[in-house]
Order: structure tokens, then sequence, then C-alpha cells
């Protein structure tokens, strides 16, 4: 027939297999900044004009970065991968809202550039970027993070205030919690009291601390797409869960505060960064949980997530080679 | 209630709907046969007639004295009107004989098979090879070799690849020849145990195999559909709860694997002495007419397509098989061979990109935890890709079933298995048994 034989010229001639799944890089970034959208959102509204500006640098310096390097390096453009929006919008939602602009575009070429780019690009590079991104303003301008929130916003909001909370103004609840326990072993406000404001309306600290509860949400939501893995945020969060009680804090208390949530869901379970095995991703997830937790309640850095998850990203090579899988039918002579 | 399949895998849309309510239809009798002589793993067979020689059907055309292979018998009662090379579904040139058929033809009539030496004989004499798509003469593991007890013969009717139904519904229609066949070959054997494995979204298939297996004693398990369930070492693993042993054969587990289609062939030479020469092939994809059709080995692609109404809209691969395993065809103008299960016409959407531009590993850590074989396709990839053979080596890639679990799931779209084969090939020729 006809028909055959003028699509005859046209068949295409491949290796197997011959289809392929839907599952693309981008399709998972998006999905990664579709999950972050309601926190992002959230942050934007109860916070306003900062934090819009803030998301606009970082991606600006992120995105840019990286369409400026490919140029450089006459290297195919990536930037249709969409993994340099996920670590804008990452970065933008670890820093506080009243970064300076300077400081927000900085983190976003350090991010790209060091964070990425200097290994090879995407899928070489050993750290998180967007972490690589916040290490640097947390090393350089450690000012950044300790800034109050000076504005009032919270005492705005009556029926979220937690009771004591004038007793902490001038430091985020953790500084306030180290503070205390460094004193005198005793917290000057309820733990418990914050448990609200953490989950639905928080304006200290930075952007994705929004809220706790939207966070969680998103992560449901790459849990349910099976982008992430449980084991990561499930074996980070039990952690400290778990160690903050054995250091005698409150448990819940330290799992929403200190943008936990969003390392243990969105930074920790990075693919490029983290092991690649399940039992690995088990291990790697309560390593962060035990760096996390030690470097909160005996560090100086009250929220320790960021270095946690990079001293983890360093050891992720090493975990997936002591997890290699056993190749099937590699078992003992069975006679 | 279905039995927990191996580890790792994946569940590719099925596409079976088009075709696994059709019941199969014989093809008319094409106006040429293009035979080719090598249709099996092992020693191609040398063509035993002449140009201008009249053929009966099932009169052996090709032949071979080498252990590893299978004779070749005409399909129809004709002429040899040619005798050369022609390409293959697989891209090679093998020689082949042409038979351009009589006008008329009976197709229930065909010379019998004569063997002396029992049943291992007459299915060589018959051309009889796996026909799911390995095509290894099924003879060869008809004999043990020394020393290995076959306690269960296994009958693979999983059909794990996409699209295809041919195995479905040669299990619906004709349940009684393939228990029959596997009778002789568990005979054959000693092994006493007879189980059928068969995937859950074949609940037809399995209550037929059920209903005619019931006096003869034969399991029908019902496995969970997952690609790829029906290769050997995975289906092994789900009936007999053992992994066959790195470089030891199937065997060495004391099961017998053996597809469905090719029970029946066997029970077709052993008790009514009738050689291979025909086949049911799915037809589907973008066609006009999709279907399973019994078709003559010999017949060409073009034409089997023809039959099931031509192509229909734009057309990216055309794939001899399932698309998971199967060959993209350069040209239509092959033959169907003993190993064709399907023809199926892929749309320029469906099938996987043409050019793979490079894109990264981003270690999701999809092709390790999908790997049938529980290895590390990445890494074989990565290293195969800096052509550092001896480390890829290192991560077995011997032990690769070319599956193409990774090559799917991977979010890249990186071309896994085809480096995978690289380093396969070169660790093989470094002398590693497989
Ligand atoms: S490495 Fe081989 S066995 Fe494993 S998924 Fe890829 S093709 Fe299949
Ligand atoms: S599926 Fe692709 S991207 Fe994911 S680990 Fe394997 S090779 Fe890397």
């Amino acid at each position: 027939m006809s028909d055959t034989v003028t699509n005859e010229r046209r068949i295409v001639v491949g290796s197997s297999p011959h289809i392929t799944s839907p599952a693309t890089c981008t399709g998972i970034m998006l999905w990664v900044v579709a999950a972050l959208l309601p926190t992002t959102i959230w942050a934007c509204i109860t916070m306003g004009w900062p934090a819009i500006r803030l998301i606009v640098l970082c991606l600006v310096a992120t995105l840019g970065t990286e369409a400026l390097w490919n140029a450089a390096a006459r290297k195919r453009q990536t930037l249709t991968d969409g993994s340099a929006l996920v670590t804008g919008l990452l970065l933008a939602l670890s820093l506080p809202p009243l970064t300076p602009w300077w400081i927000a575009l900085a983190a976003g070429i350090i991010a790209i550039a060091l964070g990425k780019l200097v290994f090879g690009g995407l899928g070489f590079n050993i750290f998180n970027p967007a972490l690589v991104g916040r290490a640097f303003v947390a090393i350089s301008w450690a000012g950044v993070f300790a800034e109050a929130p000076n504005r009032g916003w919270f005492r705005a909001l009556p029926e979220l205030t937690a009771e004591g909370y004038d007793a902490v103004q001038g430091a985020t609840r953790l500084m306030a919690a180290a503070a205390d326990r460094a004193a005198d072993g005793a917290y000057g406000f309820d733990l418990a009291a914050q448990y609200r404001p953490l989950l639905l309306l928080n304006l200290e600290g930075s952007l994705g601390e929004v809220s706790a509860l939207l966070l969680l949400l998103g992560g449901a939501i790459l849990l349910a797409k099976r982008i992430i893995d449980w084991r990561i945020p499930a074996g980070y969060i039990g952690t400290m869960a778990l160690l903050s009680w054995v250091f005698g804090s409150d448990p819940l208390f330290n799992v929403l505060a200190g943008g936990l949530i969003l390392g243990a869901f969105f930074m920790a379970t990075d693919y490029v960064s983290s092991p690649m095995t399940k039992n690995g991703r088990l291990l790697y997830g309560v390593g962060c949980g035990v760096f996390n937790a030690v470097g909160r309640f005996y560090g100086s850095m009250p929220e320790a997530t960021t270095f946690a998850i990079l001293f983890m990203n360093g050891l992720a090579p090493l975990i997936d080679r002591a997890f290699r899988p056993r190749t099937f039918g590699w078992v003992k002579r069975n006679g | 209630m279905s039995k927990a399949a191996f580890k790792g895998g994946v569940h590719p849309a099925g596409r079976k709907e088009a075709t696994s309510g059709t019941p199969i239809e014989e093809m008319p009798v094409p106006a040429r046969l293009v035979v080719p002589m090598s249709q099996h793993l092992g020693a191609p067979c040398e063509p035993t007639v002449e140009v201008g020689d009249r053929v009966v059907r099932g009169q052996v055309i090709g032949a071979t004295d080498a252990m590893v292979s299978a004779p070749i018998h005409s399909p129809v009662s004709g002429e040899v009107t040619a005798i050369g090379p022609t390409l293959t579904t697989g891209g090679t040139r093998v020689t082949a004989v042409s038979v351009t058929p009589d006008e008329t033809q009976d197709l229930a009539s065909f010379e019998r098979v004569v063997a002396e030496g029992g049943v291992p004989a007459i299915v060589r004499a018959a051309g009889v090879v796996g026909m799911g798509g390995a095509t290894f003469p099924s003879a060869v593991k008809l004999r043990p070799p020394n020393g290995m007890e076959i306690t269960t013969l296994i009958l693979n009717g999983c059909e794990c690849e996409p699209f295809l139904t041919c195995d479905d519904r040669l299990m619906v229609e004709m349940p009684e020849r393939i228990i029959a066949g596997a009778k002789i070959m568990a005979e054959t054997v000693g092994a006493q145990r007879i189980v059928a494995g068969v995937e859950d979204n074949k609940p037809d298939a399995i209550a037929a195999l059920r209903e005619a297996g019931r006096s003869a004693g034969v399991e029908v398990v019902g496995l969970v559909t997952r690609y790829p369930q029906g290769a050997e070492k995975q289906l092994i693993w789900a009936i007999m709860g053992v992994e066959v042993p790195h470089g030891q054969l199937p065997a060495a587990t004391g099961a017998l694997v053996h597809n469905v289609a090719t029970a029946a062939a066997v029970a077709d030479a052993v008790e009514r002495g009738k050689p291979l020469t025909e086949r049911v092939v799915t037809v589907t994809g973008r066609v006009a007419r999709p279907g399973n059709y019994r078709v003559l080995l010999g017949t060409l692609v073009v034409d089997l397509i023809d039959h099931a109404g031509g192509t229909v809209g734009e057309v990216g691969r055309i794939i001899a098989g399932g698309p998971m395993t199967g060959q993209a065809l350069a040209s239509l103008d092959v033959p169907v061979t003993k190993g064709t299960s399907g023809i199926v016409v892929l749309g320029p959407d469906e099938a996987a990109p043409d050019i793979h531009d490079d894109q990264p590993c981003i270690r999701c850590g999809r092709c390790p935890e999908a790997c049938p074989m529980y290895l590390e396709p990445y890494a074989i990839a990565n290293y195969a890709y800096r052509r550092e053979w001896k480390a890829a080596e290192e991560f077995h890639p011997i032990d690769c079933i070319e599956c193409g679990v990774c090559s799917y799931v991977c979010p890249t779209k990186r071309p896994l298995l085809q480096l995978i084969r690289l380093a396969k090939a070169t660790a093989m020729q470094k002398g590693a048994k497989l």
C-alpha cells in the first residue's frame, strides 16, 4: 500500500528499548518547584515586597550565572533542565526576607558557579548548590540570619502570638531557645506554644520557614509523585526528633523550627548530592539528623541544617560505595 | 491473588487492549516468501535446495550438522526462485531461500518430520526454537548436561512486553496444545512438576490454562504484572524462589523454562510430525487493523503490515518484537522469523527520542532501583562512556540481561543499555564468562 511505502522513508532506527518513561529531568524539577509554590506564595503574601524581591534576585542570579557560563564556555544551554530554577528558589526560601540585595545576588552566583558549574555542571556536583550559596552567606555575613524580626510583624497578628514571646523579641525562637539553654538550662518561654505559629505563620527566619504545614504539603506532593524517597526525610526528621528528646528539648519544636522541614524534604533529597540506594538514603537521612541535632544543641549555629546536609553530601559517595547492591546471581553456589 | 514478583522492574503502559481480545486470524499466503537460513541462535543452516527446485510445505530447505542450530522448512508448496542474502529484522544480512507459493495451497497438509532418537531429535528435526524471542534451539535445552537434575518445567506465559498479545491469545485459544507440549517436555527431562507463570493482566489465559492443565496437575501461577517478569532468571526467581547463580545455566536451579508458544510447537512436532513453519505475530500500534495473525515464516513485514490495513498516521519506529527488547526496522522488506513475536508501529511521539543529546546522569537512583539484576547501570554506563573498561567491569556488565529497564526509567534519557552493551562486549572479548 502506498501509505506504507511513503512512511517507510521516514522510519527511525534506534537501539532498544524503543519506549521511554514519561519522567524527564525538567519534569521532575518543575514538580519540585510546584511543591514549593504554596510556601512561596504564602511567604510573598505575608512578608510582602521583601520576599518577592529576594526571590527575583536569587532567580536572576542563578539563571543568569548559568546562562552566561554556558554562553562563555560555548556549551549547550542547560537552563531548560530546570535545575538552576530549583536552586534559585530554594536559595531564596532559605534566606531571610531582609537579606540585602547584593548578598542575595552573590549567594545565587556562588550557588551556581561554585556549587555546580566548577564541578562540571549538573550531575557532577558533590554538594547541593542552594546550600553552598546559603553556607556562603552564613559564613561571610552571619548577621543576615541574626537579624531580628524588627518590624513587629508577629505582634500584628495577636491570635498567633505566643505566650511569652515578648521576652524573646529581638532574636528568632531558636536563638532564644539556645541562649536560654546555655544560660540556665531552662527555657524562658513555652516551646509548645510555638507549634501553631511555626506550622501556620512564622515571620522570623527565612522565607521557607513561614509555614511548616505548607512545606509538609509540598513534601507530600513529592512523595506521592515518587520524586523523592521517604527514607531521607523520615531518617532526618525522625533522628532529629529522637535526639531532641534525648537532649532534653521539645522534639516537635525542634522539628518545626529552623528550616529543618525545608532541609529534610527539599534540600537533603537533592538527587545529585544524596546517595542512590534505599539503605544508603536511610543512613544518610539519619546522619543529617545526627549532625543537625549535635550542631543545634552543642554548636555555635542554632539552626545547623545547612552544614549538617552539606557534611552528609560529602559522605554520599562513600555511602554509595558501602551500600553497593549485590548483583543478582552472585550468591553462594547452591550445589 | 498474585505471587510477588522479582525486585525491581518497571510498569510501562501495557497497551495490549487493541489486540488482547482479537482472536488469532490466519493471514492468507502472500505472493512471495523470503525464508532466512538463520532464524535462531547458533549456527546458520545451509540451503539444501537450488533455484528452480519445487518444494512442498514442510520440506527441509536448510540444514546443518552443528549441535546448536535448527533446520529450516518451506512454509508453502512452490518454487524456489532465488537464493541470496536478505536483510533481517536485526539488521544483519543472512542467506535466504525465496519461495514463490503455488496458486492453491493446502495449509492443512505438510511433509511430516521423521527423526530417530526420541523427543529431542523430533524437536530438533521440526526446527523448534524458543519463540518468546530468544530463539535458542529447544532441542538443546531438552538434553540437560549430565548430572543436572531438572525438577520443574516452567511454562513462560508472562508476555511482559507491552503491546504483545500473541502468547495471550494462544493460551486462551489453544491451551491444550500448550499443556500437551509441556507434558511431553516434562517427561523428556524427567521433571515432576509443571508450573505455568502468567502475568495477572491475562485472567482469561490463566483460567484457560488452569482448565486445560487440571488433569495433568499443571500449576498455573498468576504473577504480578511487571516488566521483565518473563525474563528467564526473574521467572525462575518468582517460581522457584532461587537466583540462577552467576556463570551457571538456569538448569542449575532444577528449572527448565520454555515459552508457551514453544510448548505448542513441540506438541505439534511430536504428536503430529509438524515442522515449525508459521507463528502468531501481534501486529499493533499505528496500523488500521491491529490483530494477532498466524503468519508463515518468511512473510515480509511490508506484506504483513499491508494485511493489517497499512500504517495509520505518522510513523516513528517500527519494531520487530516488543518495544522494550525488539529491534527497530531499517527496512520493511525483512522476513518474519521464528522469533518475531510482534510488529509494533510506534508514532514519533510514542517512541524514545532518536538522538540522545548527551544529558548527564543526575544520580536520581531510578536505574539501580529498577534493574532486575541489581546492577548499577549508571555506573557501568559512565565508565563505558569514558572507555574505562576495567572500571566498568567491576560493576558486572556481563550479568546484564539487556532488558532495557534502565534506559526506560532514566529521566535524562541516557543511552544506558547501549553503553552497557559496549562494556559487556568488551568484558566478554576479554574472556569473561556469561
Ligand atoms: S543494566 Fe541490564 S539488566 Fe539492568 S536494567 Fe539495564 S538492561 Fe536491564
Ligand atoms: S536513571 Fe539516569 S539519571 Fe537516574 S541514576 Fe540512572 S543514569 Fe542517572
